[in-house]
């Protein structure tokens, strides 16, 4: 109940700061949440938006809040996802399998190389000391150029563009997405309306992805003895040394697994939406998201679930005034900010819980 | 001059009272001892005094006679109150002087620090107390005993006339500690009022005048030192009387289980710190090896156990050898510690009471199954050690952190004792443990012998090792000067200045 009350609070207290700042721009607050509010939840295919946001949000957090356990910070998601997308958008292009095949085989090298990536920064403080943070940051930027040479890449680049060229059908995870444009789709879709609505946009199979990896990071951090050691580790790591656990290997393995889940955020955004991946000038932020959604989470599974999901919604959102009240996307940037900030800082608000359950007591 | 006076100062947390309606009186320029049991309350009975908590409503302070409100530490600063923690607030790698006028400095008329007054003023207050301390060296260079100096030197350069220490001497070196009695005197004579907050007995008879004693948050009395006895204080304490003395029969060795040869390890800094060290323990044998703080103990402790790289020499237990085993595989050839620091090194702090039984174990038939936790098994294994060893509250579920210091040190007794080792190395077993826990612990140690373990004791307490010993090593940098036999210690006058004078660097002859 108090905690309830407590996330409350800091929600309310962000939208409240939010709407401070859409003020100070000269944008009507309760005018804008109203579209928010309208433009994430009145029309099933803006649930779909957001879901299909949310899924790599949810994936991110999952590996910055994995890593956080065993007291790492994965400031690398960033990169990991980089790599996942990449891996994905490759062998899904010359791969050519029926899709049962294809599908594991390319989320499995995917998540394979990500983890392998995420690996290495584990590897590095494990066996030379180099701090993640420093390393993790650095693979961020490799990933982004190497990603960046490879779209260039005869064969892989598509002609023309600044993109790679697109992945076969049968790598796709979205779903019924030829079916929903043939004739007999569309006929069908004519008669279920909130059905036709719901499936316009990609929605795919990652928000499922998402939901199993959730489960499979809470079933490790909590029931299993490997998970038990991870956790050790990230608390007190003298004593887990002292207690005969191999802390520079569970390093390593706690940063792969870090480093999978980014990448298999990545190749699902590429299997599900993007279909390929483009020339990025700058990071994309799916993984400095994650540290957000992370931290909102309080870096358990289930929380980078609801919070992903959060901000997803916002971001989605977010957009919806951007274009009814003609506001600047960086004024909503901030405003998406504000409201994060005050959710990540709950101690405030616990004291002033606490002082007003004094007061009560009192009386 | 300063006096206090606190008249019915209870303060609560939650549905739990720390402090209970207590009453004391320090009179101005008195040694005060505050006498207590682990969380009996004395530390936040301190914490009120010097502003960090407020006392429940009803609660009066009055300081010379003038009933006070104390709402912060910069108020109780103004007051004319000072508090030196148990763990020092000091800034590393700031220098002395940085660190005594830290948030009060002297500025000189452009508006930077002023460092020639305060480098005057600092000295002068040193050179009054014989504190002898150069302003110029950085916290992170200078011992503990002198960070202790300096903190003493923070409160005196805010003008404290009542200072408050709190488990002043936990951390000191049995040199120190006498450093340490004197500058008290020093304080005592030039009119400062000085509380000492303290569980060590003799501490309380050697420099205080008065002490109070607190037991579960309550008052117990207020007696005067000369005229009472430390079995008599310890009694009051506890609340039951206590046998300072160890009963232990003597010893009957067996066969010799544990054996190190020419040992040699490395410290941090690349040093040599462990020198050729040998030792051989037999089965039922206590052997206490004595020595100063930073002689190659830590370093000696952690190359037995795995956590340090052995450079050369030989390990066995049981004729097999251990030198360059994981502390796993010396875990599983039946070695046992209790580490040196329980919070940092014996215990996760944040993980449950069970969680910490299985530390070592978790992946080993019963506590799990294909990699899965048997959550049922752990509770069964729990309960077991909880019954056998009392560890309380009796609850597997509370996080370690939550149990009271005797407590988490039984948490590690039990858990190392259940793995049945044939050598235990118990490394500071009782420190920071109050009179019950260290009676509790000692004939634990002394059971574990009688059952034909081998126990290596390294302490820092010359008492403790000629108290629990059987045979007694004598560690000087890094390696043994003497070796000192069961009758030696039993019959020798001066034992412990016998032992002191090795320990200073004397060699057998």
């Amino acid at each position: 109940m108090k905690k309830f009350l407590l996330s409350l609070m800091c929600v309310i207290s962000g939208l409240l700061f939010g709407a401070l700042i859409l003020k100070l721009s000269g944008i009507p607050a309760f005018e804008a949440y109203n579209i928010m509010w309208n433009g994430a939840f009145s029309k099933p295919n803006y649930i779909a938006y957001i879901i299909i946001r949310s899924t790599p949000l949810i994936l991110t957090g999952l590996s910055v809040a994995f890593a956080f356990r065993t007291g790492l910070f994965n400031i690398g998601s960033e990169g990991q996802f980089i790599m996942g997308a990449l891996t994905a958008a490759y062998f899904g292009f010359i791969f050519h399998f029926n899709p049962w095949i294809q599908i594991p085989l390319v989320l499995g090298i995917s998540v394979m190389v990500s983890s392998l990536y995420g690996g290495l920064a584990g590897f590095m403080k494990a066996r030379f000391g180099v701090h993640e943070v420093i390393s993790t940051i650095m693979l961020n930027w490799i990933a982004l150029y190497f990603s960046n040479y490879m779209v260039m890449l005869e064969g892989f680049h598509k002609a023309n563009t600044e993109t790679s060229e697109f992945i076969q059908p049968s790598t796709s995870i979205t779903f019924l997405e030829n079916w929903k444009n043939s004739d007999a789709g569309t006929e069908w879709f004519s008669h279920h309306e909130f059905l036709s609505e719901f499936f316009r946009p990609p929605v795919n199979a990652g928000i499922f992805i998402a939901i199993i990896a959730v489960l499979f990071v809470w079933i490790i951090l909590t029931k299993t003895s490997f998970g038990f050691k991870l956790k050790a580790v990230g608390q007190s790591l003298e004593a887990a040394r002292y207690a005969g656990i191999n802390v520079n290997k569970k390093m390593t393995q706690s940063m792969m697994i870090a480093g999978g889940l980014s990448g298999l955020a990545g190749a699902t955004h590429v299997m599900g939406v993007s279909k390929n991946v483009a020339i990025l000038a700058a990071h994309e932020g799916y993984g400095f998201d994650g540290i957000a959604v992370s931290l909102i989470g309080s870096n358990s599974p289930f929380g980078a679930a609801i919070a992903g999901f959060f901000l997803g919604a916002l971001k989605y959102s977010g957009q919806k005034i951007q274009s009814a009240l003609e506001a600047p996307s960086e004024v909503i940037s901030i405003m998406i900010g504000a409201i994060i900030f005050f959710i990540a800082i709950p101690i405030v608000f616990e004291k002033l819980i606490n002082n007003f359950h004094k007061l009560w007591e009192k009386k | 001059m300063l006096s206090l006076e606190l008249r019915n100062i209870s303060k609560t947390f939650g549905s739990f009272k720390a402090n209970d309606s207590i009453n004391l009186k320090v009179n101005s320029g008195e040694v005060h001892a505050i006498l207590g049991e682990n969380g009996a309350g004395k530390s936040t009975l301190m914490k009120i005094i010097f502003g960090l908590y407020q006392p429940d409503a009803g609660g009066e302070i009055y300081l010379n006679n003038e009933l006070v409100k104390i709402r912060s530490p910069r108020f109780a600063i103004r007051k004319g109150i000072g508090m030196v923690h148990q763990h020092f607030m000091l800034v590393r790698p700031f220098t002395i002087l940085q660190n005594i006028i830290l948030g009060i400095e002297p500025r000189s008329p452009f508006g930077m620090i002023d460092y020639k007054k305060a480098r005057a003023e600092v000295l002068k207050i040193s050179e009054n107390y014989n504190f002898n301390i150069d302003p110029d060296l950085k916290i992170e260079n200078i011992s503990v005993g002198m960070q202790q100096r300096v903190e003493i030197l923070k409160t005196l350069y805010r003008n404290a006339e009542l200072i408050i220490l709190d488990e002043p001497t936990a951390v000191l070196t049995p040199q120190e500690v006498i450093d340490f009695y004197r500058i008290v005197r020093n304080l005592k004579q030039d009119g400062k009022t000085i509380i000492i907050i303290t569980h060590k007995l003799h501490e309380i008879k050697e420099i205080a005048d008065r002490c109070t004693i607190i037991r579960k948050g309550q008052y117990i009395e207020t007696v005067d030192v000369r005229s009472t006895s430390e079995e008599e204080l310890a009694a009051k304490m506890v609340g039951r009387k206590v046998d300072l003395k160890i009963k232990k029969t003597i010893a009957i060795p067996g066969d010799v289980v544990f054996k190190i040869e020419n040992l040699n390890a490395l410290n941090d800094k690349q040093l040599p710190s462990v020198k050729n060290f040998n030792l051989s323990l037999k089965r039922g044998e206590i052997l206490g090896l004595a020595g100063i703080d930073g002689n190659g103990q830590s370093e000696l402790v952690e190359a037995l156990t795995g956590l340090r790289k052995i450079k050369s020499g030989s390990v066995k237990i049981n004729e097999k050898e251990i030198a360059q085993l994981t502390p796993k595989e010396i875990y599983e050839s039946k070695l046992a510690m209790i580490p040196e620091d329980r919070q940092r090194r014996g215990l996760v702090m944040d993980f449950k009471v069970k969680e910490n039984f299985v530390l070592q174990n978790i992946s080993k038939n019963p506590f799990s199954h294909y990699g899965f936790i048997i959550n049922r098994e752990l509770v069964k294994f729990s309960e077991t050690l909880m019954d056998r060893f009392d560890i309380r509250p009796r609850n597997i579920e509370l996080a370690a952190r939550n149990l009271s210091g005797g407590n988490q040190q039984k948490i590690i007794l039990a858990r190392e004792i259940a793995n049945n080792p044939d050598v235990l190395i118990a490394f500071q077993p009782t420190r920071g443990l109050d009179v019950g826990a260290i009676e509790y612990v000692h004939n634990e140690l002394v059971k574990l012998r009688d059952q034909g373990k081998a126990i290596l004791l390294i302490s820092y307490e010359l008492d403790e090792v000629i108290n629990l010993s059987d045979r007694i090593a004598v560690i000087v940098d890094g390696s043994v000067s003497a070796n000192i036999d069961y009758e030696t210690i039993t019959t020798h006058k001066n034992i412990k200045e016998h032992i002191g004078l090795f320990m200073a660097g004397g060699t057998s002859s």
